[in-house]
């Protein structure tokens, strides 16, 4: 007698083709819901990757040859003598000093202006030396002091000069040349160092400098030579750490956008699920026939999950091109960041690695593979004699659905809630997120006899029992049609819980930081900005009653970390804190000490609660402050710490700002004080310097918020759409596979319309099941990402807001959606020609 | 038996078989089927006719007893076996055609040597010849929904004897059909198996049917008996 053969190849072609041939738009939805998953997924990842691909040859176009770096801790710098104390120890090929001023053009567009040494830039960062080379020639040494070089995204006002605005002055140089090596896009003007250093009130300080090693060099000697020599206001750094800090700016917002990808995917596994039973469902005699005729159990498993991997091989290689295309596209549009505002400006190019396009179409294949295994598993558990005789009929109606594996699922994402994060990303949360909604998909038979099965009993009309006797009878195939909504509707309701508590918590944010009428704020002004007569100018205008001048910096409190924000701002008038939104705190200082207050980012990144003390690396030296108090911030994702302007002051000897909050008079009038403060400003600041009342900031805010959630809403619309296709093809095969029940009730004296009240309630029960069981895991689901995954991914915590509205429309639209769609496929399964015919398509 | 001696198609012995809840359907039941032999099996609803065939695929497990389909004790075997041993030796009509509506006839014709391991060409190709001797030559490529009952039967009857099996199991082949039809569609199946020394096992309500075959037996709680007592 011959062994069992493999899964044949030839039966798999026949059953595939027929089943395809007979419902090719039932196929097709299964097929797509896979290829919107993944094309989702690898765009998302094909940007981010282009993106930080981009970044990194950006840093490398400009680091050149530098192994090592030494990097100011605040835009401040650190003091030159550094320089000759370096470049004389041992192991260093070369070192070239760079002082950065972030500038603005004549036309308010941003740039970086580099000062650097030429000839030491040749033998360290080439791409930035570009007037050492041919244009640069005998004598060039003069012109190069009064002379500027433009990286290709910058052009030369029409004169053939450059002006360039920063710290409140405008300096205009002759273009001498173009900086060719530098990456596309990339906006920079390199000067001489001496130059920018006098012009822009560096003179003394510098902002880095690049390291390249001699050959031989060991270099953790010379790091620990260069270490032992650095004062505090400059840290050791390589290339790869700012390659790294770039990448971890935009990490946690990614990984965020993956995973919501990834809920398309997930989505579209229920749908898989969903297609794949009722497929199995209807062709229960075909499949036990060839039971009988000689396939085994397992061939019978192997030939519906190859079915399966069909589809997912299918739906992979659709999402990979159209994920590609998407990329593209968006890249033009929105630039590398997905409207995150972490890379602005960027347009990268697309950069497609045939490795994690592999990933996404496995990913792909997997889900589909997944959603077919209990499917396949059912099929082949059938006995075949029984199902051959009695095909498509529904198990027991006298059956408890077990309710344990939902309870136990649930238990587990709950427990896994608790865990925390792994390498600062949340993925237990997404994890216990994953687990949770299975819970909820695993209690969908249990819920949904729960909730109907009341009605069959009590003394409702004809269709309502018949409607309620159904799907409590059936809880299983209930779940089944229900799967892939509760699975949409509940991740759906869990982003608008999340959203709503977000946008909400960041407006009351921005009212408790926006206490004032109008603000002013001098951009790529760290180091100078409005000085203390500018400050005394603005005091006394006319209509303003009160100005609170603020300086704002950024500092490197880690090399490994991006920098954080220093807010030195004055207190309220015989208060011992600042007015912020405070999540801890405030505490008082003891005498003596100096109090600053910090951001929520900051003290879960640098894990510091009020009591601690922490050192500021300010004006060269090391400050011992306290932390009195952690306050709510949404602005500054890497932390920032706020500090009384007078301790400021005393510490640094820097009485400028380069911010203010003016509070109008009483009887002022706001667009004479706006107009005033711009008046007053000198053109050359006023360039520079953004004025606007707070109301306005506030809405801006708000739609740059709005603008960042734009690409979650698209992914999550995309999920609810795959949802809502697979609700419409799951109800709309179920009610023409059960042809032969309506000619029964036909039969016995059931109306046609009575029959279609009957379907169009029980699309109205599904509905309602499902969108009540999505909105309590939606509700559940989004504590988890209030509780834990933002709270992990971005170190700020949100207070709980209610959307009712979003929800209770939700539940409404399902609910409809589900009854309408039962309505439509029954018409189609009473009419007379759907009845004759054998196609049972829809 | 002797060792060149051709095993049976079938061979029952002392046979027993129950239903949940106690009922007896059978005890003792034994039947011998020699290689062309046509046996019809005639009884009351609800007397274990079709749990006979069952039991003879191997798809359902007696209480007491042995079955053997061309010499191989069903009971020795494991369910792979069984799946085995009914794709290269058994042949199964039934009353319902169990035709796959989206497989064309050569399709459905040939899925017994497909499973058995066959490729699509030469398997369509034998499916083809069945065909044409069932009378349904060029049309191969037709769907069972271009079909009548009777030609759907004879198409199922090319499937049970595509791979030229030792035993065909008739499970009301007839009772779909009217009289007419049904007696050229018992009338190929029976002449086809008898041509290729394939035997029957034909269970059916129908006097008519039942005719047709060599012996008749009628099925009761003690097993099988000749209708004319023998």
């Amino acid at each position: 007698m011959a062994a069992d053969p493999p899964l044949s190849r030839t039966l798999l072609g026949w059953m595939v083709r027929g089943e395809w041939r007979a419902h090719p738009v039932r196929t097709l939805v299964a097929v797509l819901a896979i290829a919107v998953g993944v094309a989702l997924g690898f765009a998302v990842h094909l940007v981010n990757r282009s993106a930080l691909v981009e970044f990194d040859a950006a840093v490398r176009s400009v680091s050149g040859a530098a192994d090592l770096r030494i990097e100011a801790v605040s835009a401040a710098g650190f003091d030159e003598s550094l320089f000759p104390v370096v470049a004389r120890l041992p192991g260093l090929a070369a070192v070239s000093p760079v002082v950065e001023v972030p500038a603005r053009t004549a036309d308010g567009r941003s740039l970086t202006l580099i000062g650097v040494d030429p000839l030491r830039a040749a033998r360290v960062t080439p791409a930035l030396a570009a007037g050492s080379g041919a244009g640069f020639g005998a004598g060039g040494a003069l012109a190069f002091e009064d002379s500027v070089w433009l990286s290709p995204a910058l052009r030369p006002d029409g004169d053939g000069t450059f002006a360039v605005l920063a710290g409140g002055h405008r300096i205009v140089l002759p273009v001498a040349g173009g900086l060719p090596s530098v990456e596309a896009g990339r906006r920079i003007a390199v000067a001489d160092i001496a130059a920018v250093q006098q012009r822009f009130d560096r003179l003394g300080r510098l902002t880095r400098l690049d390291i390249a090693l001699a050959p031989g060099a060991r270099p953790e000697t010379v790091a620990k030579a260069i270490a032992a020599r650095l004062p505090a206001d400059a840290r050791l750094s390589t290339p790869e750490a700012e390659s790294r800090r770039t990448g971890d700016l935009s990490r946690a917002y990614r990984v965020n956008l993956g995973m919501l990808a990834m809920v398309a995917l997930l989505t579209g596994g229920f749908l898989v699920f969903s297609a794949q039973s009722l497929s199995i469902a209807r062709r229960r005699a075909a499949f036990a026939l060839l039971r009988v005729l000689g396939l085994p159990r397992t061939g019978l498993f192997l030939q519906v999950l190859a079915e399966g991997a069909v589809l997912g091989l299918l739906g992979a290689a659709t999402g990979l091109a159209a994920g590609a295309g998407l990329a593209w596209g968006v890249l033009g549009l929105l630039g590398g960041d997905l409207g995150g505002g972490y890379f602005s400006g960027s347009r990268p190019a697309l950069d497609i690695s045939p490795g994690w396009a592999a990933i996404h179409a496995g990913l792909g294949l997997a889900v589909a593979l997944a959603g077919s295994l209990f499917p396949a598993l059912e099929a082949a558990r059938a006995a075949p004699a029984l199902a051959l005789k009695s095909a498509g009929q529904s198990g027991d109606p006298r059956r408890r659905p077990a309710l344990l594996p939902a309870v136990g699922l649930g238990a587990l994402g709950l427990a896994f809630a608790f865990a925390p994060p792994v390498a600062g990303l949340p993925l237990f949360g997404y994890l216990s997120i994953a687990l949770i909604l299975a819970a909820g998909v695993a209690a969908m038979p249990w819920l949904a006899r729960l909730l109907i099965a009341p009605l069959a009993r009590i003394g409702a009309p004809v269709p309502v029992r018949l409607a309620a006797a159904r799907l409590a009878g059936a809880p299983d195939q209930a779940a089944v049609a229900l799967c892939g909504l509760v699975a949409s509707a509940g991740l759906m309701a869990a982003m608008g819980l999340m959203v709503a508590s977000f946008r909400g918590s960041v407006d009351d944010w921005l009212g408790a930081i926006l206490p004032a009428d109008v603000y002013l704020r001098v951009a790529e002004a760290e180091t100078a900005g409005l000085d203390t007569a500018l400050q005394a100018r603005l005091a006394a205008l006319p209509g303003v009653g009160r100005l609170e001048a603020r300086r704002s910096l950024t500092l490197r409190l880690a090399a490994d970390r991006p920098a954080v924000v220093l807010l030195a701002q004055p207190l309220p008038a015989g208060a011992s804190a600042p007015d912020l939104p405070w999540r801890r705190g405030p505490v008082p200082a003891a005498p003596g000490e100096t109090p600053v207050w910090v951001s929520e980012p900051l003290s879960r990144l640098y894990d510091l609660k009020p009591g601690d003390t922490l050192d500021l690396p300010l004006a060269g030296g090391r400050s011992p402050v306290r932390v009195a108090g952690v306050w709510r911030d949404y602005g500054r994702q890497f932390g920032a710490l706020a500090m009384d302007r007078r301790d400021y002051v005393r510490l640094t000897g820097d009485a400028g700002a380069n911010e203010a909050g003016l509070t109008l008079a009483p009887g002022a009038h706001l667009p004479d004080v706006l107009q005033g403060v711009r008046a007053a400003l000198p053109p050359d600041l006023a360039a520079q310097t953004e004025v606007a009342p707070a109301g306005e900031i506030r809405r801006a805010a708000l739609r740059i918020f709005d603008r960042s959630f734009a690409v979650t809403y698209a992914l999550e619309a995309v999920a609810i759409l795959v949802g809502v296709a697979g609700v419409a093809a799951t109800v709309s095969a179920q009610t023409l596979a059960r042809r032969r029940e309506f000619g029964m009730l036909r039969h016995v004296g059931a109306g046609r319309g009575q029959i279609l009240a009957m379907l169009a309630l029980e699309g109205a029960f599904l509905g309602a099941v499902g969108a009540v069981a999505g909105l309590a895991l939606g509700a559940a689901m989004g504590q988890v990402l209030i509780q834990v995954v933002n709270p992990q991914s971005f170190n700020w915590t949100m207070d709980t807001r209610w959307p009712l509205g979003l929800l209770g429309g939700l539940a409404v639209a399902l609910t409809l959606a589900s009854s309408l769609t039962a309505l439509l496929a029954g018409r189609s399964a009473l009419s007379a020609d759907a009845v004759r015919a054998v196609r049972e398509d829809w | 038996m002797s060792a060149d001696t051709p095993p049976l198609p079938l061979r029952i012995r002392g046979l027993a078989k129950s239903v949940p809840g106690g009922r007896v359907l059978f005890e003792d039941l034994n039947l011998d089927l020699r290689a062309g032999e046509v046996v019809a099996v005639t009884g009351e609803s609800g007397a274990g006719k079709s749990t006979l065939l069952n039991l003879a695929a191997g798809l359902d497990s007696a209480d007491r007893g042995e079955i053997e389909i061309a010499g191989q004790a069903l009971s020795r075997l494991d369910e792979a076996g069984r799946t085995r041993l009914r794709r290269d030796r058994l042949g199964f009509v039934f009353q319902a055609f169990h035709i796959l509506p989206h497989l064309t006839l050569a399709q459905n014709t040939a899925l017994p040597l497909v499973l058995a391991g066959a490729s699509g060409e030469p398997a369509l190709a034998r499916a083809a010849e069945l065909l044409a001797a069932v009378g349904l030559g060029g049309r191969e490529a037709d769907f069972p929904a271009q079909l009548s009952g009777g030609e759907l039967q004879r198409c199922a009857i090319a499937r049970a004897l595509v791979h030229g099996p030792a035993l065909i199991l008739a499970d009301e082949p007839t009772g779909n059909l009217d009289p007419e039809t049904a007696d050229r569609s018992l009338g190929l199946l029976l002449d086809a198996a008898r041509s290729r020394s394939a035997a029957v096992l034909l269970v059916t309500h129908s006097a008519r049917a039942a005719e047709a075959a060599d012996r008749i037996l009628v099925l009761g709680r003690t097993g099988l008996t000749d209708r004319h007592g023998g």
